[in-house]
């Protein structure tokens, strides 16, 4: 694993071993004087308006001193019936709902939800079209990564500077998004059987000149990451998260390799045309939050290179399958589940057709939920400052969490 | 007031450098510029709202960049996002708890009336159901530039109120309310359904 930090840590924090965390449980021997309320814990609710919840959630804590010793989120606070609504409404009619899933990258839930609907009815996808579609999810996590960053100094207490930084660079991208289609966050723009406009050569070219700049804005950004005292205080041994209880707990994504665990789906399942590209899967080996920071660093690196060669191998064709209707579209009785490496996980939708032109079933698998159910064990024994940075290194998204 | 400050008589001393102003006006001109946001945001809007505030579209030319986490130092709220019928008895509470002066801007179709999502059995069907709403922004997100308007129609309004007299403004006036019923999550939907005394739903005639 390429971190160029490894050898920075010990300097600062020392040997990682057992699995004690940095803040000892009891505080009265750390510092000579009690701090806890002669067992007394005491509850806080952290949310639902909180300055970094990322969006409206909520946490019950209970705390001894400052140490967590107990964690029940509380969800539901975003839940604007999504499923419900996508089983009312025809196969095309959700396309627009899924922007509003993950609403940092609506163009990977577009993707996701546009393969399930492909693989119940069987449709083919142009060449250009599948290109395209890489284009746009690696562009997608770009952004999101870079946000991401963002939000998790400034969780930290870095405010404003980190933030203005990745918001640079995420209105670049934007506006690739927004001329192509149509709108800056709410793309909305794939279709089952291709995509719904094609890409102009100005487009490209505008494209790859952002994508040559990105490096830049990353060298400076890990610059002032991984060296950085304070980060590497409040991020190194807090929240380690085991390959065991990854695994066991259905994480994936990002938060899943940071863990040392190797499965990627644009390698596993080989959407697409994923299999056809040379990238490299960044792993993590301590599972800390860290390393789940710095997984976002190396996987923008190797998205760089995916959109490369997309840029070079890109052929001209048709962007849309020409037998699809969609606006009468009926697909035979069956099921589907489609999935792909979403940035924050795998991102699946189960399709249950019954023959009509509505889905039956319409389950979506949020990769931002299910990551989150670990956030107790992830935040036992910490200080109640870090539950902030361990959450924010989740990557959640609470409209995907909530739906 | 500065109605009775004869306007050219006002810039006539002004080349003679001497500067008159009624206690209206300043007291208005520094409260536009410098409105303090609640820093919440629901859901996708608030994303907008972020970018409103960060590098590119720069809320800070407006005076606006100072995003308080307390309800008690804000002076605008900006219900960003889609209010859910879980949520919506927090956002009264918060808005009960911020200090007179203050300001609503409902941010995108869902803060206005549920928008995409209206038809969800669990979406309030617009904050203004409970709480006045100053300005309202349509777009699903709006664009940042549409927040900056929206930032600048409250300003213009600020400036447009009256510390005295018939038409004082709101927060000036004893007899006007600063605190409005907070609903309770009942069984089947929130109780009250909305606030009467300031929602009037719109009534349609059919011939």
């Amino acid at each position: 694993m390429n971190m160029s930090s490894r050898a920075e840590r010990s300097v600062v924090e020392g040997p990682r071993d057992g699995t004690s965390p940095v803040i000892p449980r009891d505080p009265s021997t750390a510092l000579g004087m009690t701090t806890r309320l002669d067992g007394e814990l005491l509850e806080v609710s952290m949310g639902p308006q909180h300055p970094s919840t990322h969006g409206v959630f909520r946490m019950n804590v209970a705390l001894d001193g400052e140490t967590v010793v107990k964690l029940k989120p509380v969800f539901g606070y975003l839940h604007r019936n999504h499923e419900k609504i996508g089983e009312n409404t025809s196969y095309l009619g959700s396309m627009p709902y899924t922007d509003r899933l993950d609403y940092f990258c609506s163009l990977t839930n577009n993707w996701a939800y546009a393969l399930s609907v492909e693989k119940l009815a069987g449709i083919e996808v142009p060449e250009r079209a599948e290109y395209l579609r890489i284009i746009l999810a690696e562009l997608t996590r770009l952004q999101n990564h870079a946000s991401l960053l963002g939000f998790l100094l400034s969780d930290m207490g870095a405010w404003g500077t980190p933030l203005m930084y990745a918001f640079r660079e995420r209105e670049k991208i934007l506006d690739l998004f927004e001329s192509l289609a149509g709108s800056r966050m709410m793309c909305d723009y794939m279709r089952f059987g291709g995509c719904r406009v094609d890409a102009g050569p100005d487009w490209i070219g505008r494209a790859k000149k952002v994508l040559d700049a990105f490096p830049r804005f990353l060298d400076e950004f890990e610059k002032l990451l991984v060296s950085n005292e304070i980060v590497i205080a409040r991020t190194q041994h807090i929240g380690k998260l085991t390959a065991d209880l990854a695994i066991s707990a259905g994480i994936t994504g990002p938060m899943l390799r940071a863990s040392g665990v190797n499965y990627d789906l644009r390698k596993v399942d080989g959407y697409g045309f994923y299999p056809r590209f040379k990238f490299r899967v960044p792993l993590g080996d301590h599972g800390d939050t860290y390393d789940r920071l710095m997984m976002r660093v190396l996987e923008m690196r190797e998205s760089i290179e995916i959109l490369k060669q997309a840029f070079e191998q890109i052929p001209a064709g048709p962007v849309m399958n020409p037998k699809v209707k969609l606006r009468s579209f009926r697909p035979p009785v069956g099921e589907a589940y489609g999935r792909i490496e979403g940035p924050k996980g795998e991102l699946g939708f189960y399709l249950i057709s019954d023959g009509s032109s509505n889905p039956y079933r319409y389950r979506v698998r949020p990769p931002s939920f299910i990551n989150l159910t670990i956030l107790e064990d992830l935040c036992l024994g910490h200080t109640v400052a870090d539950v902030m940075v361990i959450l924010g290194s989740v990557d959640i998204v609470m409209g995907e969490v909530d739906r | 007031m500065s109605e009775q400050i004869d306007e050219g008589l006002k810039s006539e001393l002004q080349k003679q450098g001497i500067w008159v102003t009624s206690t209206q006006e300043l007291y208005n001109w520094g409260r536009r510029n410098s409105i303090w946001p609640l820093q919440f945001g629901l859901a996708c809007c608030a994303i907008e709202m972020i970018a409103t505030a960060a590098s590119r579209y720069d809320l800070a030319r407006f005076g606006g960049e100072v995003f308080r986490p307390s309800p008690r130092q804000a002076d605008l709220m900006i219900v960003a996002g889609t209010v859910t019928k879980k949520m919506a008895p927090q956002i009264v509470r918060l808005y009960n708890q911020m200090p007179d002066p203050k300001y609503v801007i409902s941010m995108g179709a869902c803060a206005i009336s549920g928008g995409p999502f209206k038809q969800g059995y669990n979406v309030l069907k617009g904050i203004d159901r409970y709480i006045p709403v100053d300005v309202y922004i349509p777009g699903c997100p709006p664009r940042p530039e549409a927040l900056l308007h929206a930032f600048m129609e409250l300003q213009r309004k600020i400036d447009g109120q009256k510390l005295t007299g018939e038409n004082k403004a709101a927060h000036l006036d004893r007899a006007q309310p600063s605190e409005f019923p907070v609903p309770a999550f009942g069984a089947h939907d929130l109780e009250p359904p909305s606030n009467l005394d300031l929602f009037r739903p719109p009534q349609i005639e059919r011939v």
